[in-house]
């Protein structure tokens, strides 16, 4: 039916030979693809005073239930505005397909509308605030369980996923070494670049190596892993927990009587726990490493100069403070991303927007509880 | 593109007159995924207007031929028509056009799950044909509800469908376009029984009123005795039989014979 060399474009006829009624006669081609041309034809034919009006189909070309349903609905809007039709010239197949439609009573057309008031405004405001706090009792929801999970799992370490651990650990540690030295690498040598370019002016060059020691140790080194991992291993987990929720692999898990963050979260954090003061201290040395090089090559530090300086100007606890904040940041992009995780629905749009929120919130938060150690560090004197 | 190429909209679906009457045919096809084989030198007619069952057993490859022929699934030979035009060396635009008359039921049913059930179906309108807001919105009504899915179901998310219901949803997804053809792969498992025979006599309904062609992938011997027109067999990587459903009843290959006349079967006669 539909195999047209070319689509005959719709057209009608009318003949109104007989007084107080008109013949429509339709032509062409009513189908999905001419629907906008005939819809336009509909809507510009004029049969103003005429009460019976007759429609003739049986000169249409070929015909679809798109085509069907326009000659369909403006026999209903002649009926409804007084006027008596007919429906003429159906074989069997049309007269099934017409039968079809009669059943269909779609409600009056409403165009979807979307109004910007301070109202809605105000409303989503709150919906964002609400929201925030119920992201602090998921949190701390998560976080009691995995504590509760962990009270139960150290009595019997058997319980205790080491493969599962062991393959997170695999995953988030050993293969984002690569790329966090590489990051270390040029992040070291841009700051020992920029701090030489300045403090040169005063003829104090070499102090870069303090600067960029302490930088480096206290607090780039971690923050930029942490923000890697975040990228790297929070994503990564969001997306994972958030596709098993999806395919109801974590209602499965419920039923047959395991407990989701012993079997999913603990593993992961756990694993990120160990993984990210490991990364922390390869960032460290990696970023020493680009520093001395270009203290060496820019600034004409030799590497026993910048050594000698570099033991001088820190101290084991200058690494240590690094590196306790590690796994602190770890715990928190972790939460965040399995929090994240164990909230996506159904679609792959609410799987997107998580996966975005985890990686936001996790690097927003390594930020601020990197702000809260400056200040207990200040606090007790370090 | 060029200037010579012809829009979509001036092409239409050409074909010769000799096989005027074969909607898709499958030659020497084979299929495989590494080393192993899963269709090899297979041939298939589809008539135009016909309901055709296609069953097989699990993992035979019924689904592989599907999606072979939808250009899913690369083939390492032989050649595929559809509407008379071989898809492999066809031009983007004939392809494209070829794509709008096809429509296709996954599995899952496969609604895209950020979109609700009436955005879903109005997807192939909006990217193939530029339909009033009004217009667009009635259709995907009429079709929601010619496939037994209520009005309310329109705004409803995918996530929030039973499984019957995407199926449902689905199809209609599929109809969208009015296609001359649709593939269904296994349309009535997961439903119930009344839900199944009603899909069985939507198919039917439509395949009468619309002149659809109907490729089904199916298990329900339900459906192959209430619907098809004819019944292909897919065994040791071929088309073992093809024909209605008194030829596979007096065919003697064990297979057939107790897949047709096996205890589930006879049960049911």
């Amino acid at each position: 039916m539909a195999f047209l060399d070319k689509i005959i474009p719709p057209a009608f006829s009318l003949d109104g030979s007989v007084p107080g009624r008109k013949t429509l006669t339709l032509t062409g081609d009513w189908t999905v693809n001419s629907a906008e041309s005939a819809e336009r034809l509909l809507g510009s034919i004029d049969l103003a005073p005429d009460q019976v009006v007759c429609i003739d189909i049986s000169r249409i070309e070929s015909l679809d239930t798109s085509g069907a349903w326009l000659v369909h609905r403006f026999r209903g809007g002649l009926e409804f505005g007084g006027k008596r039709t007919e429906l003429i010239g159906l074989d069997e197949k049309r007269k099934v397909l017409f039968r079809e439609l009669e059943k269909h009573h779609p409600p009056a057309w409403k165009p979807e509308r979307q109004r910007f008031s301070i109202v809605g405004f105000l409303e989503a405001t709150g919906r964002v605030g609400v929201d925030a706090v119920k992201d602090g009792l998921a949190m701390l929801n998560i976080l009691g369980t995995l504590g509760a999970v962990l009270a139960t799992v150290l009595p019997h370490p058997k319980r205790l996923r080491s493969i599962s651990v062991a393959v997170q650990f695999d995953r988030s540690c050993i293969g984002g070494v690569p790329i966090v030295a590489l990051m270390s690498f040029l992040i070291g040598a841009i700051i020992s670049q920029q701090g030489g370019f300045y403090l040169k002016q005063f003829g104090v060059e070499v102090y870069v190596v303090d600067l960029a020691g302490i930088l480096i140790l206290r607090e780039m080194g971690v923050i930029l892993t942490a923000i890697m991992v975040a990228g790297r291993s929070g994503s990564a987990f969001t997306a994972e927990l958030g596709s098993m929720r999806m395919q109801e692999e974590v209602d499965a898990l419920h039923v047959i009587g395991m407990s989701v963050t012993e079997v999913l979260v603990l593993p992961r954090i756990l694993a990120l726990m160990i993984a990210l003061p490991i990364l922390t201290f390869i960032s460290d040395i990696s970023a020493l490493f680009g520093a001395g090089l270009v203290t060496w090559s820019y600034l004409d530090i030799p590497p026993q100069a910048f050594l000698v300086q570099l033991q001088a100007a820190i101290s084991t606890k200058t690494l240590m403070v690094g590196l306790v904040k590690a796994p602190f940041m770890a715990l928190i992009v972790g939460l965040i991303a399995c929090v994240e995780g164990l909230k996506v629905e159904g679609s792959s749009e609410s799987l997107g927007r998580h996966t975005t929120m985890s990686v936001v919130k996790a690097i927003f938060l390594v930020i601020v509880v990197d702000g809260v150690f400056a200040i207990f560090f200040a606090a007790i004197g370090v | 593109m060029s200037l010579a190429e012809p829009s979509i909209d001036d092409v239409v679906v050409r074909e010769s007159a000799a096989d005027d009457d074969i909607i898709l045919s499958a030659k020497g096809v084979t299929v495989g995924f590494g080393t192993k084989i899963i269709l090899k030198d297979l041939d298939l007619d589809v008539r135009r207007g016909e309901i055709l069952g296609f069953v097989g057993g699990s993992g035979t490859g019924k689904s592989v031929l599907m999606r072979a022929i939808l250009g899913l699934t690369p083939k390492q030979a032989g050649t595929i028509s559809v509407f008379g035009h071989n898809l492999t060396g066809v031009s983007p635009v004939i392809r494209k056009s070829i794509e709008r008359r096809w429509g296709v039921l996954f599995q899952q049913g496969a609604l895209f799950s950020s979109l609700s059930v009436k955005q879903n179906i109005q997807v192939p309108m909006r990217e193939h044909l530029s339909l009033s807001p009004q217009l667009m919105d009635e259709l995907a009504l009429l079709k929601l509800e010619l496939v037994g899915l209520p009005q309310d179901a329109a705004d409803k998310l995918p996530s929030e469908l039973s499984g019957g219901m995407i199926k449902r949803a689905s199809l209609a997804r599929a109809l969208a376009l009015d296609p001359d053809l649709v593939f269904l792969d296994e349309p009535t498992s997961g439903l119930d029984p009344i839900g199944a025979a009603a899909f069985d006599e939507l198919i039917k309904n439509l395949s009468e009123t619309l002149g659809l062609t109907v490729y089904m992938v199916t298990h329900d011997l339900d459906s192959l005795h209430s619907i098809c027109d004819r019944i292909a067999v897919l065994a040791d990587k071929k088309v073992l039989a093809i024909g209605t459903l008194d030829d596979m009843m007096k065919n003697d290959h064990p297979w057939i014979k107790s897949y047709f006349r096996g205890p589930r079967a006879l049960r049911r006669m």
